[in-house]
């Protein structure tokens, strides 16, 4: 596979609605409650509901999952929580995930992700390493 | 109570095993919009050289709650979990979690720093396999707000 630095590997805009929180509680474990009611959200000084920061996080690397399917694995994951993603009771939140390449060398690839909602960018120095078979 | 500088250096218990079940893994994997038939089917996972289905990368942190866990509840810690937000989090990875890894997480605070009256808590969990052999190390800051 050849891959150049600044070659976008992948994109694409998930919707998360309320229902995506809420399973992601269970499945996680995080029973926050500022993740599914506005009163306790807003009782801290936020807008509203937003999302757990670990659920953008898990989203925000299932396109270079998909792009590498089999041909490598991811060996670290890291980003930094800057900006909370809200999800509105009705209308939801949509995330879009850009993944760039940003380091190709022995051990494979560093590919950088920029995810976005409401135009803003919700994670800080999100940087995926993949090892390349 | 302020975060305790103390605790930067801390070694914490290793955790109760945490068996990774395979509907557990598929749970998960549909709540983080997971498509790849590894996270769901164990034939495709077979195919692709796994034992069972294959977790996706922030799974682990399903392991790493238990030993946060320990941290906020450390009686001199200091630390209010109303004021905690999530500052960063990584997973660095010897090998994907795989269902039946019986997996054990052993904390250290790698670091407790000041900025801007906030405290910055870096917790370090390691997560090994039954054989002992290293999975993945799970590593967040916490930023605990000070006095408003």
């Amino acid at each position: 596979m050849s891959l150049a630095v600044g070659d976008v590997v992948a994109k694409k805009t998930f919707h998360v609605t309320r229902d995506s929180l809420v399973r992601y509680a269970g499945a996680s474990g995080d029973f926050n409650a500022i993740h599914y009611r506005d009163d306790v959200a807003q009782s801290v000084g936020l807008p509203g509901v937003l999302a757990h920061g670990m659920l953008t996080m898990g989203i925000a690397v299932q396109p270079v999952l998909d792009w590498l399917g089999d041909r490598g694995t991811v060996t670290d994951y890291q980003v930094r929580f800057t900006r909370p993603v809200l999800v509105a009771a009705a209308e939801g939140a949509d995330l879009t995930v850009v993944a760039k390449v940003g380091v190709v060398d022995d051990a494979g690839a560093r590919i950088d992700l920029t995810v976005t909602f409401n135009g803003d960018t919700v994670l800080g120095k999100a940087q995926v390493r993949v090892s390349l078979a | 109570m302020p975060v305790n500088p103390e605790l930067q250096g801390r070694v914490f218990p290793p955790v109760v095993p945490y068996l990774v079940g395979r509907e557990k893994v598929r749970e998960f994997s549909r709540a983080v919009f997971a498509t790849s038939a590894i996270h769901f089917d164990p034939n495709a996972a077979a195919d692709s050289g796994y034992s069972d289905v294959v977790a996706p990368p922030t799974f682990a942190v399903v392991v790493q709650e238990a030993t946060l866990a320990q941290l906020l509840a450390e009686p001199d810690a200091g630390i209010d979990f109303t004021r905690v937000v999530h500052g960063d989090q990584r997973f660095s990875y010897s090998r994907p979690i795989v269902a039946g890894d019986e997996l054990v997480a052993t904390l250290a605070v790698t670091s407790i720093k000041s900025l801007g009256g906030h405290a910055m808590v870096t917790a370090e969990s390691t997560v090994l396999d039954s054989a002992g052999a290293h999975v993945v190390t799970a590593i967040s800051t916490l930023v605990v707000r000070g006095d408003a």
